[in-house]
């Protein structure tokens, strides 16, 4: 498999930016500034990232609750975000939609979604529009374990299907819906779903940035070539609870723990990167202090920026009313 | 300018607006049907009342665009298409069928502009039937607009006639923000003139079908013909009535009812939807915070019981709001005196 050096590199300062993005999170929340609830994507880079290296601007995605990473991968602004999460007139989203609804439709970033399931259906749509408006755009959902139960998700397995859409179902499978585990919640296999619907399955190692990169080249250009929707099941962990503030009493002691120190998707890239040449780490050195600094600098700027106002209640509900 | 029936009125909207739009596009069960039987494609149904028929002769299989009995999925998929560049209209066929797909509707196409801080469109529009009278029970004779108007985001029409059907859901489809249109399934047959090109009918601008001095009544749907029906019998009993069609709940046109309250004094509202929290409880807290003054009797609802709809048709009858039990409200708000201090 061969990779460009410049998306290597893009991908690499992408799951390190979306690693430091959720780490400082996990940090501010605990002082209590963040309004509302935060879920983080740790351990889960290589995944979006690995997906979204094959989509440009005109491609669709919709992420989950869960969705910093989405966003990050597919391009937002991480200064626009982090003053969204704060609430801030500066966010992506004026302050109105908060860390569930971070959305750019003009980077064809559909939205994370506070609502489990509610992205495989507008997927279907964002296809739809791909298929009719033939801009050889393909439409991605990422869900979980969790969203893989949803009726609304086994419906769109089928519409996209029988519409024979340009749509592909990313379901990132870190083992917990909530608090329950996914041995215990999930019926059958994704494969055999996959199976069920007559849809092309593909599957990966999570952790593995290289592993997800090959396995969503083959799923996306499956169906960006017509041949209608397929599934990549990607298997990783989450790092942290479902929520922040979530104390994990249903995860043995000691399996985080194992997550990061032998799956941790930045370690084994650089491992990857190092054995067989392929960047420098000087280069990834400076990758990391480098995102590290904008991270810095986008905390400082949204616990700066202004606040919504009164006016801004009313606003944007309709275009015209 | 020719007679057309309410579902000519609606075909000939969408076909008008096709032709108009590349865009615009139709989805829902059975819309062309006859997808995977026996014959082939072909127009066999044209949806099951048959308001969408001759459209995928015309349109051709991309833009007319049957669906599996998915509810979730399709209505997903047309917010979904509408956030992304189409101007999709999906057909839920009857508006109770809103309890497969919900979500949908209600946390993501109404919420996506707000949410997104004013960086989305979703021109979608909802076709769906709704109302009693046509012994299709209680999962498939609801009148559910108060569910839709209760959601900010939404707009809401509810057209009264064959013209009016037409003019608003061209308007509709030209709209930027997700529409809920709804149709009440006992009118299709229904016939008036109606101009053969296109035209457009503002929403949150109310219709005033009598002009009267002593009672203002407000209908919805249906209920403005049943209303027209009283006013007109009551004149020759000579009370005189305003009937007011206000088009669409949602937005409303306030401004107009609180006018013509102002003018009379005394007020009917006529919804046929279950009779808690539905528009005529939402126009009578209007009057009642804006026009306390200007009331010379208490407000009158005329409205359904707070049950599900029967099937028999005796019940049925007995369930719907009526011409006759529109008259004795008039008649008792028109009588109402206020009793002297003493």
């Amino acid at each position: 498999m061969q990779i460009s050096r410049d998306i290597l590199t893009r991908s690499y300062q992408a799951m390190r930016t979306i690693r430091e993005f959720e780490e400082r999170l996990h940090v501010e929340f605990a002082t209590g500034e963040i309004p509302g609830f935060v879920h983080l994507y740790c351990g889960e880079e290589a995944s979006g990232v690995g997906v979204c290296a094959h989509l440009g601007k005109t491609d669709t995605i919709a992420s989950t609750h869960r969705g910093h990473g989405h966003c990050i991968a597919k391009g937002v602004a991480v200064d626009g975000m982090m003053a969204e999460i704060y609430g801030r007139r500066t966010g992506v989203c004026r302050g109105k939609g908060g860390s569930m609804h971070i959305a750019d439709l003009s980077l064809g970033m559909l939205g994370a979604n506070g609502i489990v399931g509610g992205g495989p259906p507008l997927i279907c749509g964002a296809a739809l529009s791909h298929k009719l408006l033939k801009d050889n755009g393909v439409a991605v959902a990422f869900y979980g374990d969790g969203a893989s139960n949803e009726g609304s998700t086994l419906e769109s397995l089928n519409l996209a299907t029988v519409w024979h859409l340009p749509a592909v179902f990313v379901v990132e499978d870190n083992g917990y819906g909530e608090a329950t585990g996914s041995s215990y919640a999930c019926a059958g296999t994704q494969k055999d779903r996959a199976a069920g619907f007559g849809m092309p399955y593909f599957e990966c190692d999570g952790t593995d940035f290289f592993a997800v990169y090959e396995a969503a080249e083959e799923a996306i250009s499956h169906a960006r070539s017509g041949k209608g929707p397929a599934m990549l099941h990607v298997h990783l962990a989450r790092w942290y609870g479902h929520f922040e503030g979530d104390a994990m009493s249903y995860r043995v002691n000691g399996e985080v723990t194992k997550e990061r120190s032998e799956r941790d998707c930045l370690v084994k890239f650089r491992q990857r990167a190092a054995d067989v040449s392929l960047l420098e780490a000087s280069v990834l050195d400076e990758i990391d202090a480098a995102v590290k600094n904008e991270i810095d600098a986008a905390v400082v700027a949204a616990k700066k920026a202004p606040l919504p106002e009164a006016e801004d209640l009313t606003r944007d509900v309709y275009v015209s009313y | 300018m020719s007679k057309k029936s309410f579902r000519q009125a609606i075909n000939e909207a969408l076909r008008q607006e096709m032709r108009r739009d590349p865009r615009v596009i139709i989805m829902g069960e059975d819309v062309a049907g006859g997808r995977g039987g026996t014959s082939g494609v072909q127009d066999a149904w044209g949806g099951v009342l048959g308001v969408t028929k001759g459209l995928l002769t015309e349109f051709g299989e991309d833009r007319v665009l049957d669906t599996p009995i998915s509810e979730a999925s399709y209505i997903g998929a047309a917010a979904g298409a509408a956030a992304t560049g189409l101007r999709p209209v999906a057909e839920l066929m009857f508006v109770d069928f809103v309890g497969c797909c919900l979500d949908q509707i209600m946390n993501q196409a109404a919420k996506f502009r707000y949410m997104f801080g004013g960086k989305a469109r979703t021109p979608l529009v909802i076709r769906a039937m709704y109302g009693a009278g046509f012994n299709a029970a209680a999962q498939h004779s609801q009148a559910l607009y108060p569910l839709f108007t209760h959601i900010p985001g939404l707009k809401v029409v509810v057209p009264s006639s064959p013209y009016e059907a037409k003019g608003l859901l061209i308007q509709a489809i030209r709209d930027d923000d997700p529409v809920i249109f709804l149709e009440n399934k006992v009118m299709y047959d229904e016939e008036e003139d109606v101009p053969d090109d296109p035209y457009t009918i503002p929403f949150g601008e109310a219709n005033l079908t009598r002009e009267g001095n002593d009672v203002t009544i407000v209908a919805f749907g249906r209920m403005v013909g049943f209303a027209n029906q009283a006013a007109d019998r009551l004149e020759k009993e000579g009370i005189s009535c305003t009937v007011i069609d206000p088009r669409t709940t949602s937005p409303l046109d306030s401004g107009t009812i609180l006018d013509c309250v102002a003018d009379t004094g005394r007020l009917v509202i006529v919804d046929e939807s279950s009779p808690r929290c539905n528009l005529a409880t939402d126009v009578a807290a209007l009057v009642a915070e804006e026009a306390f003054d200007a009331l010379k009797a208490p407000i009158r609802r005329v409205v359904p019981p707070h049950t599900p709809v029967p099937f028999a048709t005796i019940l049925e009858n007995l369930y719907l709001p009526s011409v006759e039990k529109i008259e004795a409200a008039v008649r008792s708000v028109a009588a109402y005196r206020v009793k002297e201090e003493v």
